[in-house]
């Protein structure tokens, strides 16, 4: 395996890198509704959020980007690939960032809202001010564990023919006739970006183990 | 009580905090009977009664972090009702201090105090900020005005509780058994911040067990047992001469400690 090679792992691990930017970005943002509607006092708009999210939860995320893709394709909305692995990632991680999230909210002591209520914090101000920097704090952990596990499912952008890191890979294999080489040095590739995050969340779980007790 | 109105008799008159007939029940649970309060301003009430009875339903209720399901609470000529901008203009007029304090963690004691000022009654900062040392000098905690919560003791922090919910300019002010979360040796210094309150003529309605505090302050204590006001008298009267059985066998358990 020549330079040729190694530059085309790194061209598909830039893919991936920005594609796991994308859908942590719109995850984040889509997410951060769902919670809030998640942990809403209405119960009917709670329920609702709660369908989506064991909607996504539930189904693989292969299925939900051939859905995106191919599916709306078919209704005949067609998309780039990269515009429906966009929207594939962020539905997906909004709906697994929600959950986290909403944890996150209810853990917040309840006495806190209570305090805010009282001196007439309205929602607005009683989720930004007082409830979300809380949360935030107690999602750390989970919210780096859940990027991890997004960098590594941004693979399956291959099945709509997206050439992200693991697609180069298996291009690199095919034409090399070297499969081990090749999917060992993305491996490693994988793990170089995954592990220091690992490493962080760990950290940040210690800090705000010590920080709460 | 500073009361702006134009006619000293209608001051006299109009109620601070008036219940009307009050229920509330929690499923088929009755929470609260047929509550029937009137708080004249500036007067400062003492609600006891023993764990379970209603006192902090109650209280919730005035600033409606309770709902309630028959009759009506009207807070300084505001009817208490589920519309947000009447529980909002409520919860402005009233601040609560609570057991746990239920301070921010994450803000210094001086964002603490300054947050709902600036955010809900749109204060600028310095403003804020001056009002805030102001009454943190108040209860004596100026000096540690930058420090965060969990740096103080319980009874410095519920001193900040109670300059954070003054910084509002409550007219009337709800404690929700202020010092039942601290260590004996705290409960003074609260006490005293209570009683300087008092004595500049807050409004307050108070559940706690300290009678002392009630003998002192109190222009009437209220018993409450079942969800239900089963007596209630000026404390000279009430601790002499209980009439209900139940009033004078909750003294007995309670008064020996004092």
């Amino acid at each position: 395996m020549g330079t040729p090679q190694i530059v085309f792992l790194l061209y598909g691990l830039q893919w991936t890198i920005i594609l796991a930017l994308v859908a942590f970005a719109g995850g984040t943002v889509t997410g951060l509704i769902v919670a809030l509607l998640r942990t809403s006092e209405s119960r009917a708009v709670s329920r609702v959020t709660a369908g989506y999210i064991a909607l996504f939860q539930g189904t693989p995320l292969l299925m939900q980007l051939f859905v995106v893709y191919y599916a709306l394709a078919l209704a005949g909305l067609r998309l780039e690939a990269w515009q429906a692995v966009a929207i594939g990632f962020t539905l997906h991680a909004s709906a697994y960032l929600g959950e986290i999230w909403r944890g996150s909210i209810e853990a917040v002591p309840r006495g806190q809202v209570e305090a805010a209520k009282a001196l007439s914090l309205g929602y607005f101000w009683r989720m930004k001010d007082v409830v979300l920097p809380q949360a935030i704090r107690i999602s750390l952990p989970a919210t780096i564990g859940f990027l991890v596990q997004l960098i590594k499912g941004t693979s399956l952008a291959a099945i709509v023919g997206f050439t992200e890191l693991a697609r180069a890979g298996s291009i690199i294999s095919n034409t090399t006739y070297k499969p081990l080489m090749a999917y060992g040095v993305v491996g490693i590739m994988y793990f170089l970006i995954c592990w220091p995050l690992s490493i962080w969340g760990t950290r940040l779980e210690r800090k705000f183990a010590v920080a709460t007790r | 009580m500073s009361t702006s109105a134009s006619s000293p008799a209608a001051a006299a008159i109009a109620p601070m905090i008036a219940m009307e007939g009050v229920e509330k029940w929690y499923g088929t649970f009755k929470a609260l009977t047929d509550i029937n309060l009137t708080v004249r301003p500036g007067e400062k009430i003492v609600l006891c009664g023993p764990s379970g009875s209603g006192k902090s339903t109650l209280i919730r209720c005035i600033n409606h972090l309770e709902t309630y399901e028959k009759g009506r609470i009207v807070v300084d000529g505001v009817l208490l009702d589920n519309n947000p901008k009447t529980i909002d203009v409520v919860r402005r007029e009233v601040g609560m201090v609570f057991q746990q304090f239920n301070l921010f963690p994450h803000l210094t004691v001086l964002q603490n105090c300054t947050l709902a000022p600036m955010r809900s009654r749109g204060l600028a900062r310095d403003a804020a900020e001056a009002t805030a040392r102001r009454l943190l000098g108040r209860v004596k905690i100026l000096d540690q005005a930058d420090k965060y919560p969990a740096q103080l003791s319980g009874g410095q922090q519920q001193r900040v509780a109670i300059a954070r919910a003054l910084c509002m300019e409550p007219k009337a002010m709800l404690f929700d058994e202020p010092t039942s979360a601290l260590d004996p040796e705290m409960v003074k210094e609260v006490l005293d911040t209570m009683i300087g309150l008092a004595k500049d003529g807050m409004t307050m309605i108070c559940v706690t067990h300290e009678m002392g505090f009630a003998r002192q302050v109190a222009d009437r204590v209220i018993f409450m047992s079942e969800g239900a006001i089963v007596e209630e008298g000026p404390p000279a009267e009430f601790f002499q001469n209980p009439r209900h059985q139940r009033t004078k066998k909750f003294l007995g358990e309670i008064l020996p400690r004092y």
